[in-house]
């Protein structure tokens, strides 16, 4: 037993010793870990525990993250819930005091946006509602560009020699990303007003940021997989009220959006939704440079 | 002190769902500004999601609400129907005998509640996190399941549990009943840990920074629950070192193999057995136990995403040794009271897999197998044999996942774990959770 606890010890202190120069940045999903790189260039190392195939929500705590979560200095995530079922774990059993909640080594992007679908009512029995509102807040790039500004600063606070670097970094992310905005913004204008059906609410930013409407959801219930009678409804719906397209992210299962595009005779847009979501989706630019690509493509 | 708890964890319920609004954003910024010289249609749109935003918006709670600081409270509500062909009253697993009130097989036939719990959770101040689990069993008795401390606040991948926890040895043994894949516990967990095993102590666990998953644990503990026994004593009764590696292959393999010891020196532990006649005999054991564990759990989802489809093989290798002194009829029932030196090493071990095949739905299969191994019963050899025979058990079961807070289940076991007697068991089991969300565990 003995024998054991100094292990333990000695392996600690050799750990510590190890550090690296850069700080590891613990990211939950891949736009947040773009961004970090953004911001922090060769000064900061990310690792993205998801991948755009993966809803960030239904991740376990698994090893490979708890292993992660220990060696960083920031853990950057959404919030809002979004992460509730794994990210608590993670943290609690990382063994890292400097990550947990409330300390600066935690940041939650959604804190520092407006959120949009805050619910009046909390009842499971609307399916996965999210107290703080709805969590998939990059889909409006002026979002990124918020929390870009509060994470710059996060990130001096934990790494105060690099300050400036990332102030300077920021600063220069900014100028380039309004003018991005700016730019999508006048090639997305006729996508104002256009009617969509979206598979998950998962787009209340893009709508709210792009102008369109979203009239229907193929799943019956937020986190409820669609069924064949709801599907049906939708389609009857859009009789009355036609939509321009079906919209879907990279993890939703394609045959439901494909089924209604069918029969409505819509097309059926499998849009990004963060980095590395299509192969245009490189960077946080190439994202929306596809996104409104993509968007635009179908009203054509 | 039951009724209290209670009490305390359906007022603390009632009052809960205030708080979760206080989080809320206060700062309403309309996101919907529009920058293309807006139509009439255009600026009613605008309109209408500048009012849905405002509606949308919740009255600020107040902060300074008595329950603001109320801990996360989850519900495990759960019920089983059972359908045995053999009287549950009479089960054993031959050659393993448990202490008589051990958690053992199939439970009762018929309708039944099954083990529903109560979690309450929280932050207890930046140091430390609590949880208390309670349990309430079908027969109306509850128990504390875990209550424990933890440090949130250490460094350098430290971790120090205290109170009543569940082991962190094996992959099974931590894990909540309403988390298992099957409704029961593999053999090898009843046999040789009673179920499972979760002792009073400290726990200490420490996480290599390393990329590889790399978690070593030891834990300290009374020793109190099967295969130690509760005593008199000021140290130690039981102690456990373990470690685990894991990680991923590519985006869509994740896995975890571990390593664990569990050793504890029951004093006067009463064992139900059959004696070579065939007829119960209470016996008491005296000695050192020592269990091994080997375990490993893969998990696959395509691309990591779990929604469609994925499949997860788990494993575990069970190796016991007992050294020490068996008193045979040590009640005196049978007036033949004899007490001899006791060795055995015996093992166990399952394998299962379950594989969702399509949204909601799972099927699972499970082997198992207990080897009786080597016993010398020394002079009670005259009174006590092991079986010629090692029990098995194959279960099939599947389930209905409506939401990641409902599962309907049916299973079929063939149950071969009395000697000469195969016990076919058809179940039939809800399992629901309400409240704060439950946690993804790998």
């Amino acid at each position: 037993m003995k024998n054991v606890l100094g292990f333990l010890l000695t392996a600690a202190t050799l750990g510590f010793a190890q550090q690296a120069a850069a700080i590891n940045v613990f990211t939950c999903e891949p736009e947040w870990g773009a961004l970090v790189q953004e911001l922090g260039g060769d000064r900061v190392s990310a690792y993205v525990a998801t991948n755009p195939f993966q809803d960030p929500h239904r991740v376990q705590a698994k090893p490979s993250l708890l292993a992660q979560a220990r060696r960083s200095n920031l853990v950057v995530c959404t919030g809002a819930e979004l992460e509730i079922g794994w990210l608590p774990i993670v943290l609690r059993q990382s063994g890292n005091d400097a990550i947990q909640p409330g300390k600066p080594g935690y940041f939650e992007a959604a804190n520092y946006v407006p959120k949009l679908e805050i619910p009046t009512r909390l009842d499971r029995a609307a399916g996965d509602v999210h107290p703080g509102g709805n969590p998939h807040i990059q889909t409006d790039p002026r979002n990124i560009g918020r929390v870009a500004t509060a994470l710059s600063q996060r990130l001096g606070e934990i790494d105060p020699v690099n300050a400036p670097f990332y102030q300077a970094r920021q600063r220069d992310f900014a100028k380039r990303w309004s003018a991005a905005i700016e730019r999508w913004q006048k090639e997305a204008a006729p996508l104002r007003g256009a009617n969509i059906v979206s598979h998950h609410k998962s787009w209340a930013y893009l709508n709210a940021w792009l102008g369109m409407r979203e009239i229907a959801e193929l799943e019956p219930k937020p986190g409820v997989e669609p069924t064949a009678t709801h599907l049906e409804k939708i389609l009857t719906q859009l009789k009355r009220e036609p939509a321009r397209m079906v919209i879907r992210t990279p993890y939703d299962d394609a045959r439901a959006s494909e089924w209604l595009a069918n029969r409505a005779k819509i097309p059926a847009v499998m849009v990004p939704f963060t980095v590395g979501g299509s192969d245009k989706a490189k960077d946080l630019f190439g994202l929306f440079d596809d996104t409104v690509e993509r968007l635009l493509g179908a009203l054509k | 002190m039951l009724r209290r708890i209670l009490f305390v964890a359906v007022t603390a319920a009632v009052m809960a769902p205030g708080t979760a609004l206080a989080a809320a954003s206060d700062n309403p910024t309309p996101a919907a500004e529009t920058h293309a010289e807006p139509g009439n249609e255009q600026r009613l749109q605008s309109l209408e999601e500048r009012v849905k935003q405002l509606e949308s918006t919740p009255p600020p709670a107040p902060a300074t609400a008595a329950n603001s600081f109320n801990p996360g409270i989850s519900l495990i509500l759960s019920g089983l129907y059972a359908n045995l062909s053999q009287d549950p009253a009479n089960y054993r697993i031959s050659g393993f005998p448990l202490p008589s009130g051990a958690e053992l097989g199939p439970g009762q036939r018929g309708v039944s509640l099954a083990e529903s719990e109560i979690a309450l959770y929280a932050s207890i101040d930046p140091y430390f996190y609590g949880m208390l689990t309670y349990a309430i069993a079908p027969d109306n008795t509850a128990s504390v399941e875990e209550a424990f401390v933890q440090t949130t606040a250490l460094s350098h991948g430290l971790t120090i549990k205290a109170g009543r926890f569940y082991s962190g040895i094996g992959y099974l043994n931590s894990q909540h009943a309403h988390t298992w894949d099957f409704v029961d516990a593999p053999l090898a967990y009843q046999a040789f840990l009673g179920t499972q095993f979760g002792d009073d102590g400290i726990q200490v666990k420490w996480l290599a920074p390393t990329d590889i998953f790399l978690e070593l644990g030891s834990e300290l503990g009374r020793g109190r629950p099967y295969p130690g026994s509760d005593r008199d004593k000021n140290g130690f009764g039981a102690g456990t070192v373990f470690a685990h590696v894991g990680g991923d292959i590519g985006a869509s393999h994740s896995w975890r193999a571990g390593l664990s010891w569990l050793g504890t020196s029951p004093q006067d532990q009463e064992l139900s057995d059959m004696n070579i006649a065939g007829t119960a005999v209470t016996n008491s054991f005296s000695g050192d136990t020592r269990l091994w564990i080997a375990d490993f759990v893969w998990k696959y989802a395509p691309n990591g995403n779990p929604s469609q489809t994925n499949f997860k093989l788990q494993a575990e290798y069970m190796r016991r040794q007992e050294h020490g002194d068996l008193t045979y009829d040590s009640d005196g029932a049978l007036g033949a009271t004899n007490t001899a030196s006791y060795d055995a090493r015996q093992s166990g071990w399952y394998i299962q897999g379950v594989y969702q095949f399509m949204p909601y739905w799972r099927v699972g299969l499970r082997t198992e197998r207990l080897d009786q191994g080597t016993v010398d019963f020394s002079s009670n050899g005259s009174n006590l044999a092991r079986p010629d025979f090692n029990p098995s058990k194959n279960t099939v079961m599947l389930d209905y996942n409506l939401s990641e807070f409902s599962r309907i289940r049916v299973q079929y076991a063939l149950d071969q774990s009395r000697e000469d007697v195969t016990d076919r068991q058809w179940f039939v089991q809800y399992q629901m959770s309400l409240g704060a969300h439950g946690a993804h565990q790998f």
